[in-house]
């Protein structure tokens, strides 16, 4: 079986993709993208959906950090300290705004895997304090036996075992959305599955393997009648699309910088800031309280309450260095645009040619307007990790296997797939490449 | 590529020994959490003799391949036999590329010298061996 494509741009993107001359010079800015793999050949990187490559503005800050301002943030008066600790709150408002959002809603966290589990310990602390009467808390966050957690079928590990434990530990029960043959939610289970019960639903924004956008807007609306949260894993959308998260009404957020072109170590959470209040700390000890005393603390005001330890400053810093490099790819802050643009055409490049190769399925939305930067597939007989192998051996990188997206692999019946994802620096090339070793891919295993 | 030899792809089609089967000692199901693949394993033992090992095996071509040599060089030997074997294959799969592997030992096997070299996929070709040993231990249990 296969799925033809149809390439058209969405009608919200009056944006171009990058010409060629673009491309050449996004790529000059990422060192790693020189250099050749495997014998010789020049690295095709189509895993960007894993963790993009960094460009040389987000080493340099990295270094610059070490090397004129380190100390640790928000503990101590001398010059460093002071310096330090401003670039660490100049890359949260620089982030935050990347996101449209006010600084003071931004908690910086070690991946979107921590905010995740954040926001599920929220509850649990929550559920905790009331039933032993030990500290306030909030009714929006206090589970009670009859509850519900719903999330979907196409759901990153990242967010879903985070609500399965969630549930172990306070009794709730959890629920989810199906998907649809075609790889979109499954919107006539909505009003089956939520209910005044449902105290949150969390989904992702783009789906890490099918691509799909979700209708986040939808489904925030939905979780608001029914009086739940909504809590968006916005991974594979804020990399790719321009995203305004407070426009899209949902509640909390989150994701990670290493796949925005920033360095590893360090995530985020986004979350309305009365939302922030309401919530009990995670991780505690220093540079999170207000007062300490041996009978107990009082806790700073978010993010800050959510900050415990010395933070991850000079990735921090990266991370700022990467959200002005993406914003910088098109003029007058059009850049997220055109990366969706560009991106969005390689996709749809890449759709159109695996539509030939009766021997491919695809998995996902058909048509290039639902999807975000990633294409899974499979191969007739091969297992995705010999199709990564052979690919590998011609020095293009991709994701073989289940993607952390185990029970959506098994909703559509498959062990395993082969991803490509991309970002900005990918070429209308490289879709051919992939392309072409798939040809290969099948004359070693036909 | 030298991970593809001939020899694998041919048996990665037509596994020897394929198939679950009755009776057997213990049954163990064993999978490789990075990619999913599973295998379920059989073992049949005659006193200290393996008298036959079936499968199902669901993964790359690597990995069934690795199944159906399995088969191939432990049925029939004996249970310390089969022991050697496996540390045998497991010293070659984890040598980096430095251990090419005695012929001897490793019959066919030795064809799968060249999945050293690719960290990643080690597992694939042990799934079924770890699957073989936990067996053994499992029907090896005094009653
Ligand atoms: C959709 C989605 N959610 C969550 C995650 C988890 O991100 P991280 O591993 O950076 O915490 C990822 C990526 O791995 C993802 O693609």
């Amino acid at each position: 079986m296969t799925l033809s494509s149809t390439s058209a741009p969405a009608a919200d993107t009056a944006a171009e993709p990058f010409t060629d001359a673009e491309v050449a010079a996004i790529r000059a800015d990422f060192p790693i993208l020189a250099r050749t793999v495997r014998d010789g050949r020049p690295l095709v990187y189509l895993d960007s959906g894993a963790t993009s490559q960094k460009p040389r503005a987000v080493l340099d800050a990295e270094r610059d950090f070490y090397e004129r301002h380190n100390a640790a943030v928000h503990r101590g008066a001398h010059q460093l300290a002071e310096e330090a600790t401003d670039a660490y709150e100049a890359a949260r408002a620089a982030v935050a705004g990347f996101v449209g959002a006010p600084a003071d809603e931004v908690v910086f966290t070690k991946n979107a895997t921590e905010s995740l589990n954040l926001v599920a310990h929220a509850f649990s602390s929550a559920t905790a304090y009331r039933a032993l009467g030990t500290a306030e808390a909030d009714d929006r966050f206090v589970l009670r036996p009859g509850d519900e957690v719903v999330v979907t079928e196409m759901e990153h590990h990242a967010n879903l075992v985070p609500w399965q434990e969630l549930c172990r530990r306070t009794g709730a029960t959890l629920r989810w959305l199906g998907v649809t043959d075609d790889g979109h939610l499954d919107l006539a289970d909505l009003d089956r599955v939520l209910s005044p019960r449902t105290r949150v639903l969390a989904t992702t924004h783009v789906s890490n393997v099918l691509g799909t956008i979700t209708p986040v807007a939808e489904l925030a609306a939905a979780a608001h009648r029914v009086g739940a949260l909504f809590v968006l894993d916005a991974c594979q959308s804020v990399p790719h699309l321009p995203v305004d998260l407070p426009g899209l009404g949902v509640d909390l957020a989150a994701f990670s910088g290493h796949k925005m072109l920033g360095p590893s170590g360090v995530g985020l959470l986004w979350g309305r800031a009365e939302v922030l209040d309401a919530m009990p700390p995670f991780l505690t000890g220093g540079s999170m309280i207000e007062t300490v005393r041996m009978e107990g603390s009082t806790y700073a005001p978010a993010p800050q309450k959510f900050e415990a330890g010395v933070p991850m400053a000079a990735q921090a810093v990266g991370l700022h260095a990467a959200v002005d490099h993406l914003t910088a790819l098109g003029a007058d802050g059009t850049g997220m645009a055109r990366v969706e643009a560009h991106e969005r055409r390689l996709v749809g490049r890449l759709l159109d040619a695996l539509g030939e190769l009766p021997w491919v399925r695809v998995l996902g939305p058909a048509g290039t307007a639902e999807r975000g930067a990633v294409v899974s597939f499979v191969v007739d007989d091969v297992h995705a990790h010999d199709v990564g192998q052979v690919l590998d051996d011609d020095g293009i990188a991709v994701r073989v296997g289940h993607h952390c997206a185990w029970p959506l692999h098994r909703r559509f019946g498959v062990a395993a797939t082969t991803r490509v994802s991309f970002g900005p620096y990918n070429t209308v090339g490289e879709v051919d490449a992939v392309v072409a070793g798939l040809h290969r891919v099948r004359e070693v295993f036909a | 590529m030298d991970l593809y030899a001939e020899l694998i792809l041919e048996h990665s089609k037509r596994p020897h020994g394929a198939g679950l089967r009755d009776p057997f000692d213990a049954e163990v199901h064993h999978v490789n959490p990075t990619c999913g693949d599973e295998v379920t394993l059989r073992l049949d033992l005659d006193g200290d003799t393996v008298r036959d090992v079936s499968y199902d095996a669901l993964g790359c071509s690597i990995s069934r391949a690795s199944a159906s040599v399995l088969h191939e060089l432990v049925v029939g030997r004996s249970v310390a036999d089969g022991l050697a074997v496996h540390t045998a294959m497991r010293a070659m799969l984890t040598s980096r590329g430095t251990d090419p592997g005695d012929e001897d030992v490793l019959g066919d096997g030795v064809a799968l010298a060249g999945v050293s070299r690719y960290p990643a996929r080690v597992k694939c070709a042990l799934l079924s061996w770890m699957a073989f040993t936990d067996a053994l231990g499992r029907a090896s249990v005094p009653a």
